[in-house]
Protein backbone atom coordinates (compact mmCIF):
# COMPACT_ATOMS: atom_id res chain seq x y z
CA UNK A 1 0.00 0.00 0.00
CA UNK A 2 1.40 3.39 -0.92
CA UNK A 3 1.15 6.11 1.71
CA UNK A 4 -1.19 8.38 -0.21
CA UNK A 5 -3.44 5.56 -1.44
CA UNK A 6 -7.03 6.31 -0.53
CA UNK A 7 -9.21 3.25 0.00
CA UNK A 8 -12.86 2.91 0.92
CA UNK A 9 -13.10 -0.34 2.85
CA UNK A 10 -15.60 0.15 5.63
CA UNK A 11 -17.82 2.92 6.92
CA UNK A 12 -16.44 2.05 10.34
CA UNK A 13 -13.06 3.51 9.27
CA UNK A 14 -14.63 6.80 8.25
CA UNK A 15 -15.44 9.68 10.52
CA UNK A 16 -18.62 11.67 10.19
CA UNK A 17 -16.92 14.46 8.21
CA UNK A 18 -15.67 12.00 5.60
CA UNK A 19 -19.10 10.40 5.28
CA UNK A 20 -20.83 13.77 5.01
CA UNK A 21 -18.33 14.90 2.37
CA UNK A 22 -19.11 11.83 0.25
CA UNK A 23 -22.86 12.35 0.69
CA UNK A 24 -22.51 15.99 -0.33
CA UNK A 25 -20.48 15.01 -3.39
CA UNK A 26 -23.11 12.41 -4.28
CA UNK A 27 -25.82 15.08 -4.06
CA UNK A 28 -23.89 17.16 -6.58
CA UNK A 29 -23.60 14.19 -8.95
CA UNK A 30 -27.27 13.37 -8.42
CA UNK A 31 -28.17 16.93 -9.53
CA UNK A 32 -26.12 16.35 -12.70
CA UNK A 33 -23.55 18.91 -11.59
CA UNK A 34 -20.57 17.28 -13.27
CA UNK A 35 -18.79 17.49 -16.61
CA UNK A 36 -18.42 13.79 -17.39
CA UNK A 37 -14.66 14.29 -17.77
CA UNK A 38 -13.79 13.95 -14.08
CA UNK A 39 -12.22 10.52 -14.47
CA UNK A 40 -11.30 10.72 -18.13
CA UNK A 41 -8.29 8.56 -18.90
CA UNK A 42 -8.76 6.50 -15.73
CA UNK A 43 -9.39 2.78 -15.65
CA UNK A 44 -11.35 0.96 -12.97
CA UNK A 45 -10.75 -2.77 -12.52
CA UNK A 46 -13.96 -4.50 -11.46
CA UNK A 47 -13.12 -7.72 -9.63
CA UNK A 48 -16.20 -9.61 -8.56
CA UNK A 49 -15.48 -13.04 -7.12
CA UNK A 50 -19.14 -13.62 -6.41
CA UNK A 51 -22.08 -12.54 -8.50
CA UNK A 52 -23.80 -9.27 -7.77
CA UNK A 53 -24.96 -7.93 -11.07
CA UNK A 54 -26.50 -4.74 -9.73
CA UNK A 55 -23.57 -3.62 -7.63
CA UNK A 56 -21.24 -4.36 -10.54
CA UNK A 57 -23.39 -2.52 -13.08
CA UNK A 58 -23.87 0.41 -10.81
CA UNK A 59 -20.10 0.81 -10.28
CA UNK A 60 -19.60 0.50 -14.03
CA UNK A 61 -22.31 3.06 -14.74
CA UNK A 62 -20.81 5.49 -12.20
CA UNK A 63 -17.35 5.14 -13.77
CA UNK A 64 -18.65 5.67 -17.29
CA UNK A 65 -20.67 8.72 -16.30
CA UNK A 66 -17.48 10.33 -15.04
CA UNK A 67 -15.71 9.56 -18.31
CA UNK A 68 -13.65 6.61 -17.10
CA UNK A 69 -13.23 3.12 -18.49
CA UNK A 70 -13.91 -0.32 -17.05
CA UNK A 71 -11.83 -3.45 -16.99
CA UNK A 72 -13.80 -6.52 -16.01
CA UNK A 73 -12.44 -9.62 -14.34
CA UNK A 74 -14.43 -11.89 -16.62
CA UNK A 75 -15.28 -15.33 -15.43
CA UNK A 76 -13.37 -16.65 -12.45
CA UNK A 77 -13.32 -20.16 -13.96
CA UNK A 78 -11.29 -19.01 -16.94
CA UNK A 79 -8.75 -17.02 -14.95
CA UNK A 80 -5.61 -17.55 -12.91
CA UNK A 81 -7.77 -17.74 -9.81
CA UNK A 82 -9.08 -21.08 -11.05
CA UNK A 83 -5.45 -22.18 -11.26
CA UNK A 84 -5.11 -21.50 -7.55
CA UNK A 85 -3.61 -18.03 -7.51
CA UNK A 86 -4.04 -16.18 -4.22
CA UNK A 87 -6.10 -13.01 -4.03
CA UNK A 88 -2.94 -11.16 -2.95
CA UNK A 89 -1.12 -12.10 -6.16
CA UNK A 90 -4.13 -11.30 -8.33
CA UNK A 91 -4.40 -7.86 -6.75
CA UNK A 92 -0.68 -7.15 -7.16
CA UNK A 93 -0.93 -7.93 -10.87
CA UNK A 94 -4.22 -6.10 -11.50
CA UNK A 95 -2.80 -3.03 -9.72
CA UNK A 96 -0.63 -2.54 -12.79
CA UNK A 97 -3.61 -2.52 -15.14
CA UNK A 98 -5.88 0.03 -13.50
CA UNK A 99 -6.12 3.24 -11.48
CA UNK A 100 -8.40 1.72 -8.86
CA UNK A 101 -9.93 -1.64 -7.99
CA UNK A 102 -13.46 -2.47 -6.88
CA UNK A 103 -13.43 -5.83 -5.17
CA UNK A 104 -16.29 -8.08 -4.21
CA UNK A 105 -15.22 -11.27 -2.51
CA UNK A 106 -16.89 -13.98 -0.40
CA UNK A 107 -14.32 -13.79 2.43
CA UNK A 108 -14.64 -11.18 5.14
CA UNK A 109 -11.68 -8.81 5.27
CA UNK A 110 -10.71 -9.55 1.64
CA UNK A 111 -10.87 -5.88 0.66
CA UNK A 112 -8.64 -4.85 3.56
CA UNK A 113 -6.08 -7.46 2.61
CA UNK A 114 -6.30 -6.34 -1.02
CA UNK A 115 -5.67 -2.73 0.01
CA UNK A 116 -2.49 -3.81 1.80
CA UNK A 117 -0.98 -5.38 -1.29
CA UNK A 118 -2.43 -3.10 -3.98
CA UNK A 119 -0.54 -0.15 -5.36
CA UNK A 120 -3.78 1.60 -6.37
CA UNK A 121 -6.88 2.49 -4.29
CA UNK A 122 -9.25 -0.32 -3.36
CA UNK A 123 -12.99 0.08 -2.91
CA UNK A 124 -14.84 -2.66 -1.06
CA UNK A 125 -17.81 -3.78 -3.14
CA UNK A 126 -18.90 -6.19 -0.40
CA UNK A 127 -16.94 -8.88 1.41
CA UNK A 128 -18.91 -11.92 2.51
CA UNK A 129 -21.02 -11.14 5.53
CA UNK A 130 -18.72 -8.20 6.24
CA UNK A 131 -18.69 -4.66 4.97
CA UNK A 132 -20.44 -3.15 1.97
CA UNK A 133 -19.77 0.58 2.29
CA UNK A 134 -21.45 1.71 -0.94
CA UNK A 135 -24.75 0.19 0.24
CA UNK A 136 -24.46 1.90 3.62
CA UNK A 137 -23.61 5.24 2.04
CA UNK A 138 -26.55 5.07 -0.33
CA UNK A 139 -28.85 4.16 2.58
CA UNK A 140 -27.62 7.22 4.48
CA UNK A 141 -27.96 9.31 1.35
CA UNK A 142 -31.57 8.27 0.86
CA UNK A 143 -32.42 9.15 4.45
CA UNK A 144 -30.63 12.48 4.15
CA UNK A 145 -32.63 13.32 1.03
CA UNK A 146 -35.81 13.25 3.14
CA UNK A 147 -34.70 14.50 6.55
CA UNK A 148 -31.79 15.63 8.68
CA UNK A 149 -29.65 12.81 9.97
CA UNK A 150 -30.25 13.65 13.62
CA UNK A 151 -32.88 13.16 16.28
CA UNK A 152 -34.82 10.58 14.29
CA UNK A 153 -36.39 7.19 14.98
CA UNK A 154 -35.34 4.42 12.61
CA UNK A 155 -37.09 1.08 12.53
CA UNK A 156 -35.20 -1.98 11.30
CA UNK A 157 -37.43 -4.86 10.33
CA UNK A 158 -36.78 -8.38 9.10
CA UNK A 159 -33.71 -10.58 9.38
CA UNK A 160 -31.53 -8.44 11.61
CA UNK A 161 -29.24 -11.29 12.60
CA UNK A 162 -27.71 -12.12 9.24
CA UNK A 163 -28.55 -8.96 7.33
CA UNK A 164 -25.24 -7.20 6.91
CA UNK A 165 -26.78 -4.10 5.36
CA UNK A 166 -28.61 -3.31 8.59
CA UNK A 167 -25.51 -4.02 10.72
CA UNK A 168 -23.44 -1.66 8.69
CA UNK A 169 -26.18 0.99 8.55
CA UNK A 170 -26.73 0.81 12.31
CA UNK A 171 -22.98 1.18 12.94
CA UNK A 172 -22.81 4.18 10.61
CA UNK A 173 -25.79 5.82 12.33
CA UNK A 174 -23.90 5.87 15.64
CA UNK A 175 -21.81 8.68 14.11
CA UNK A 176 -24.92 10.90 14.06
CA UNK A 177 -26.64 12.47 17.06
CA UNK A 178 -29.80 11.26 18.77
CA UNK A 179 -30.67 8.41 16.44
CA UNK A 180 -32.96 5.88 18.10
CA UNK A 181 -33.04 2.40 16.66
CA UNK A 182 -36.22 0.34 16.85
CA UNK A 183 -35.83 -3.34 16.00
CA UNK A 184 -38.62 -5.61 14.82
CA UNK A 185 -37.44 -9.14 14.08
CA UNK A 186 -38.70 -12.73 14.35
CA UNK A 187 -37.42 -14.66 17.33
CA UNK A 188 -33.84 -15.74 16.77
CA UNK A 189 -33.26 -13.20 14.01
CA UNK A 190 -32.72 -10.12 16.19
CA UNK A 191 -29.50 -8.08 16.04
CA UNK A 192 -26.50 -10.11 17.24
CA UNK A 193 -25.73 -9.30 20.87
CA UNK A 194 -22.14 -8.21 20.18
CA UNK A 195 -23.42 -5.66 17.67
CA UNK A 196 -26.07 -4.41 20.10
CA UNK A 197 -23.31 -3.99 22.67
CA UNK A 198 -21.16 -2.04 20.19
CA UNK A 199 -24.08 0.21 19.33
CA UNK A 200 -25.05 0.93 22.91
CA UNK A 201 -21.39 1.48 23.81
CA UNK A 202 -21.38 4.11 21.06
CA UNK A 203 -24.32 5.80 22.79
CA UNK A 204 -27.15 4.59 20.60
CA UNK A 205 -30.53 3.84 22.11
CA UNK A 206 -32.01 0.53 20.91
CA UNK A 207 -35.65 -0.34 21.52
CA UNK A 208 -36.77 -3.90 20.77
CA UNK A 209 -40.37 -4.34 19.63
CA UNK A 210 -42.62 -7.36 19.52
CA UNK A 211 -44.46 -6.14 16.47
CA UNK A 212 -44.36 -3.37 13.94
CA UNK A 213 -47.76 -1.90 14.94
CA UNK A 214 -46.51 -0.79 18.35
CA UNK A 215 -43.68 1.32 16.93
CA UNK A 216 -44.77 2.47 13.49
CA UNK A 217 -46.44 5.74 14.64
CA UNK A 218 -43.14 7.02 16.06
CA UNK A 219 -40.85 6.09 13.15
CA UNK A 220 -39.25 8.49 10.68
CA UNK A 221 -37.69 5.68 8.65
CA UNK A 222 -38.77 2.06 8.27
CA UNK A 223 -35.92 -0.03 6.86
CA UNK A 224 -37.21 -3.42 5.73
CA UNK A 225 -34.97 -6.37 4.88
CA UNK A 226 -35.64 -9.66 3.18
CA UNK A 227 -36.64 -12.68 5.26
CA UNK A 228 -34.84 -15.70 3.92
CA UNK A 229 -36.76 -18.92 3.85
CA UNK A 230 -33.71 -20.96 4.79
CA UNK A 231 -33.41 -19.20 8.15
CA UNK A 232 -36.69 -20.71 9.31
CA UNK A 233 -37.23 -24.20 10.72
CA UNK A 234 -40.09 -25.06 8.36
CA UNK A 235 -42.23 -23.54 5.58
CA UNK A 236 -45.15 -22.96 7.96
CA UNK A 237 -43.01 -20.90 10.35
CA UNK A 238 -41.75 -18.87 7.40
CA UNK A 239 -45.26 -18.28 6.02
CA UNK A 240 -46.54 -17.14 9.40
CA UNK A 241 -43.66 -14.70 9.84
CA UNK A 242 -43.87 -13.47 6.28
CA UNK A 243 -47.54 -12.60 6.85
CA UNK A 244 -46.84 -10.85 10.17
CA UNK A 245 -43.91 -8.86 8.81
CA UNK A 246 -45.52 -7.66 5.60
CA UNK A 247 -45.64 -3.92 5.03
CA UNK A 248 -49.04 -3.00 3.62
CA UNK A 249 -50.94 0.26 2.87
CA UNK A 250 -53.18 -0.52 5.89
CA UNK A 251 -50.15 -0.71 8.19
CA UNK A 252 -48.74 2.52 6.75
CA UNK A 253 -51.94 4.39 7.64
CA UNK A 254 -50.65 4.32 11.21
CA UNK A 255 -47.36 5.99 10.23
CA UNK A 256 -46.42 9.68 10.22
CA UNK A 257 -47.06 11.20 6.78
CA UNK A 258 -43.35 12.03 6.53
CA UNK A 259 -42.13 8.50 7.25
CA UNK A 260 -40.14 6.80 4.47
CA UNK A 261 -39.86 3.08 3.67
CA UNK A 262 -36.48 1.72 2.54
CA UNK A 263 -35.39 -1.74 1.40
CA UNK A 264 -31.98 -2.80 0.00
CA UNK A 265 -33.75 -4.89 -2.68
CA UNK A 266 -34.42 -7.38 -4.08
CA UNK A 267 -37.61 -7.74 -2.08
CA UNK A 268 -39.78 -10.81 -2.06
CA UNK A 269 -43.02 -10.50 -0.09
CA UNK A 270 -41.92 -8.10 2.64
CA UNK A 271 -43.54 -5.09 1.03
CA UNK A 272 -46.93 -5.24 -0.65
CA UNK A 273 -46.58 -3.95 -4.26
CA UNK A 274 -49.55 -1.67 -3.48
CA UNK A 275 -47.12 0.34 -1.33
CA UNK A 276 -44.95 1.15 -4.37
CA UNK A 277 -47.01 4.10 -5.52
CA UNK A 278 -47.34 5.62 -2.07
CA UNK A 279 -45.17 8.71 -1.45
CA UNK A 280 -43.41 6.96 1.44
CA UNK A 281 -41.99 4.25 -0.84
CA UNK A 282 -38.39 5.28 -1.44
CA UNK A 283 -36.78 1.90 -2.16
CA UNK A 284 -36.50 2.25 -5.93
CA UNK A 285 -35.17 5.77 -5.51
CA UNK A 286 -32.73 4.31 -2.98
CA UNK A 287 -31.47 1.83 -5.59
CA UNK A 288 -31.01 4.66 -8.12
CA UNK A 289 -28.89 6.60 -5.66
CA UNK A 290 -26.36 3.78 -5.95
CA UNK A 291 -24.94 5.48 -9.02
CA UNK A 292 -24.30 9.01 -7.63
CA UNK A 293 -22.93 7.45 -4.41
CA UNK A 294 -20.51 5.29 -6.39
CA UNK A 295 -19.58 8.28 -8.55
CA UNK A 296 -18.65 10.11 -5.36
CA UNK A 297 -16.62 7.13 -4.12
CA UNK A 298 -14.75 6.66 -7.41
CA UNK A 299 -14.07 10.37 -7.74
CA UNK A 300 -12.82 10.49 -4.16
CA UNK A 301 -10.21 7.75 -4.62
CA UNK A 302 -9.11 8.55 -8.20
CA UNK A 303 -9.31 12.31 -8.70
CA UNK A 304 -5.94 13.84 -9.31
CA UNK B 1 9.41 -27.80 49.40
CA UNK B 2 9.16 -24.48 51.10
CA UNK B 3 5.96 -23.74 52.95
CA UNK B 4 4.62 -20.34 53.58
CA UNK B 5 1.67 -19.82 55.85
CA UNK B 6 -0.25 -17.43 53.63
CA UNK B 7 0.55 -18.88 50.21
CA UNK B 8 0.12 -22.59 50.88
CA UNK B 9 2.58 -24.82 49.07
CA UNK B 10 4.97 -22.88 46.90
CA UNK B 11 6.80 -24.67 44.13
CA UNK B 12 10.49 -25.25 44.81
CA UNK B 13 12.86 -22.43 43.91
CA UNK B 14 14.96 -22.55 40.76
CA UNK B 15 18.52 -21.45 40.12
CA UNK B 16 18.08 -19.95 36.66
CA UNK B 17 14.98 -19.31 34.66
CA UNK B 18 11.61 -17.63 34.87
CA UNK B 19 8.80 -17.71 37.40
CA UNK B 20 5.42 -16.54 36.21
CA UNK B 21 3.12 -15.77 39.10
CA UNK B 22 -0.46 -14.53 39.43
CA UNK B 23 -1.65 -16.36 36.34
CA UNK B 24 -5.43 -16.48 35.98
CA UNK B 25 -6.49 -19.74 37.71
CA UNK B 26 -6.73 -22.62 35.26
CA UNK B 27 -4.52 -20.95 32.65
CA UNK B 28 -1.16 -22.34 33.83
CA UNK B 29 -1.13 -25.15 31.30
CA UNK B 30 -2.24 -22.78 28.55
CA UNK B 31 0.77 -20.62 29.38
CA UNK B 32 3.01 -23.64 28.92
CA UNK B 33 1.31 -24.47 25.64
CA UNK B 34 1.54 -21.02 24.10
CA UNK B 35 5.18 -20.75 25.10
CA UNK B 36 5.74 -23.91 23.09
CA UNK B 37 7.30 -25.91 25.90
CA UNK B 38 4.93 -28.85 26.10
CA UNK B 39 5.93 -32.48 25.93
CA UNK B 40 8.63 -33.24 23.47
CA UNK B 41 10.84 -30.34 24.47
CA UNK B 42 13.63 -30.78 26.99
CA UNK B 43 12.69 -27.73 29.00
CA UNK B 44 11.98 -28.46 32.67
CA UNK B 45 8.89 -26.73 33.92
CA UNK B 46 6.50 -26.89 36.85
CA UNK B 47 2.90 -25.76 36.95
CA UNK B 48 1.04 -25.11 40.18
CA UNK B 49 -2.63 -24.61 39.74
CA UNK B 50 -5.29 -23.10 42.02
CA UNK B 51 -2.73 -21.89 44.54
CA UNK B 52 -4.20 -19.68 47.28
CA UNK B 53 -2.98 -16.18 46.51
CA UNK B 54 -1.68 -13.82 49.18
CA UNK B 55 -3.87 -11.20 47.49
CA UNK B 56 -6.90 -13.39 48.13
CA UNK B 57 -8.50 -15.74 45.64
CA UNK B 58 -6.60 -18.32 43.63
CA UNK B 59 -3.93 -18.25 40.98
CA UNK B 60 -1.72 -20.46 38.85
CA UNK B 61 2.07 -20.36 38.88
CA UNK B 62 4.56 -21.55 36.29
CA UNK B 63 8.26 -22.05 36.73
CA UNK B 64 10.52 -22.65 33.75
CA UNK B 65 14.13 -23.62 34.26
CA UNK B 66 16.99 -22.16 32.27
CA UNK B 67 14.83 -20.04 30.10
CA UNK B 68 14.05 -16.31 30.04
CA UNK B 69 11.06 -15.04 28.11
CA UNK B 70 11.42 -12.72 25.13
CA UNK B 71 9.06 -9.84 24.45
CA UNK B 72 6.82 -11.66 21.96
CA UNK B 73 6.29 -14.41 24.52
CA UNK B 74 5.46 -11.90 27.23
CA UNK B 75 2.93 -10.30 24.89
CA UNK B 76 1.24 -13.63 24.26
CA UNK B 77 1.19 -14.27 27.98
CA UNK B 78 -0.53 -10.95 28.58
CA UNK B 79 -3.46 -12.07 26.45
CA UNK B 80 -4.35 -15.01 28.65
CA UNK B 81 -2.96 -13.85 31.99
CA UNK B 82 -3.22 -10.06 32.14
CA UNK B 83 -2.36 -9.97 35.85
CA UNK B 84 0.75 -12.15 35.59
CA UNK B 85 4.00 -11.11 37.27
CA UNK B 86 7.23 -12.35 35.76
CA UNK B 87 10.43 -12.85 37.73
CA UNK B 88 13.72 -13.58 36.00
CA UNK B 89 16.00 -15.69 38.20
CA UNK B 90 19.77 -15.84 37.81
CA UNK B 91 21.96 -17.65 40.35
CA UNK B 92 18.92 -18.13 42.58
CA UNK B 93 18.33 -14.37 42.76
CA UNK B 94 15.47 -12.42 41.29
CA UNK B 95 17.24 -10.07 38.92
CA UNK B 96 14.17 -8.64 37.24
CA UNK B 97 10.48 -8.46 38.12
CA UNK B 98 7.96 -7.24 35.61
CA UNK B 99 4.23 -7.06 34.98
CA UNK B 100 2.83 -8.00 31.64
CA UNK B 101 1.28 -5.35 29.49
CA UNK B 102 -1.69 -6.14 27.29
CA UNK B 103 -0.62 -5.10 23.78
CA UNK B 104 -2.93 -2.86 21.76
CA UNK B 105 -1.92 -4.44 18.46
CA UNK B 106 -1.31 -8.17 18.13
CA UNK B 107 0.02 -9.52 14.85
CA UNK B 108 0.40 -13.16 13.92
CA UNK B 109 -0.54 -14.52 17.35
CA UNK B 110 -4.31 -15.00 17.50
CA UNK B 111 -6.10 -17.21 15.00
CA UNK B 112 -9.35 -15.53 13.99
CA UNK B 113 -12.34 -17.62 15.16
CA UNK B 114 -14.34 -16.64 12.07
CA UNK B 115 -13.92 -19.45 9.52
CA UNK B 116 -14.91 -17.06 6.74
CA UNK B 117 -12.19 -14.55 7.62
CA UNK B 118 -9.62 -13.88 4.90
CA UNK B 119 -6.83 -14.65 7.40
CA UNK B 120 -8.10 -18.25 7.58
CA UNK B 121 -7.42 -18.91 3.90
CA UNK B 122 -4.32 -19.68 1.85
CA UNK B 123 -3.63 -15.97 1.58
CA UNK B 124 -0.28 -14.86 2.95
CA UNK B 125 -2.04 -12.69 5.52
CA UNK B 126 -0.95 -12.56 9.14
CA UNK B 127 -3.78 -12.25 11.62
CA UNK B 128 -4.01 -8.86 13.27
CA UNK B 129 -6.08 -7.97 16.31
CA UNK B 130 -6.48 -4.72 18.17
CA UNK B 131 -7.50 -4.17 21.75
CA UNK B 132 -11.19 -3.42 22.05
CA UNK B 133 -13.34 -2.49 25.04
CA UNK B 134 -14.77 -6.02 25.20
CA UNK B 135 -11.78 -8.05 24.07
CA UNK B 136 -9.81 -8.18 20.83
CA UNK B 137 -11.10 -7.29 17.40
CA UNK B 138 -9.91 -8.81 14.13
CA UNK B 139 -8.68 -6.00 11.87
CA UNK B 140 -9.90 -7.88 8.81
CA UNK B 141 -13.38 -9.21 9.61
CA UNK B 142 -14.21 -7.26 12.82
CA UNK B 143 -14.87 -10.45 14.80
CA UNK B 144 -14.41 -9.77 18.51
CA UNK B 145 -12.92 -12.32 20.87
CA UNK B 146 -14.57 -11.17 24.05
CA UNK B 147 -13.24 -11.61 27.54
CA UNK B 148 -15.90 -14.26 28.19
CA UNK B 149 -14.41 -16.41 25.43
CA UNK B 150 -11.27 -18.37 26.13
CA UNK B 151 -8.66 -16.52 24.13
CA UNK B 152 -6.18 -19.34 24.81
CA UNK B 153 -8.19 -21.45 22.36
CA UNK B 154 -7.17 -19.10 19.55
CA UNK B 155 -3.46 -18.81 20.25
ZN1 LIG C 1 -11.03 -12.22 11.20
Amino acid sequence: MTHDQKNILSVRDMDREEIDALLTAAAKFDQKKFTGHELEGKILAVLFFEPSTRTRMSFASAMMRLGGKILNLGSVEASSIAKGETLSDTIRVISGYADAIVLRHPKEGAARLASEVASVPVINGGDGAGQHPSQTLLDLFTIRKSMKLENIDIGLQGDLRYGRTVHSLAAALTKYDDIRLHTIAPEGLDLPSHLKQDLTDAGMEIIVHENIEETIPELDVLYVTRLQRERFPDPAAFASFAATYRVTPELLEMAKPSMIVLHPLPRVDEIDPAVDKMPCAKYFQQAHYGVPIRMAMLNEVMRS
Amino acid sequence: MKRSSDEGIVISPIKNGTVIDHITPGEGLTVIRILGIQDGTNVTFTVATNVVSSRGGRKDMVKIENRELVKSEVDKLALIAPDAKISIIRDSKVVEKKSVEVPTDITGVIKCPNPNCITNTREPAESRFTFHSRGFRCCYCDTVISREMDIGDYI
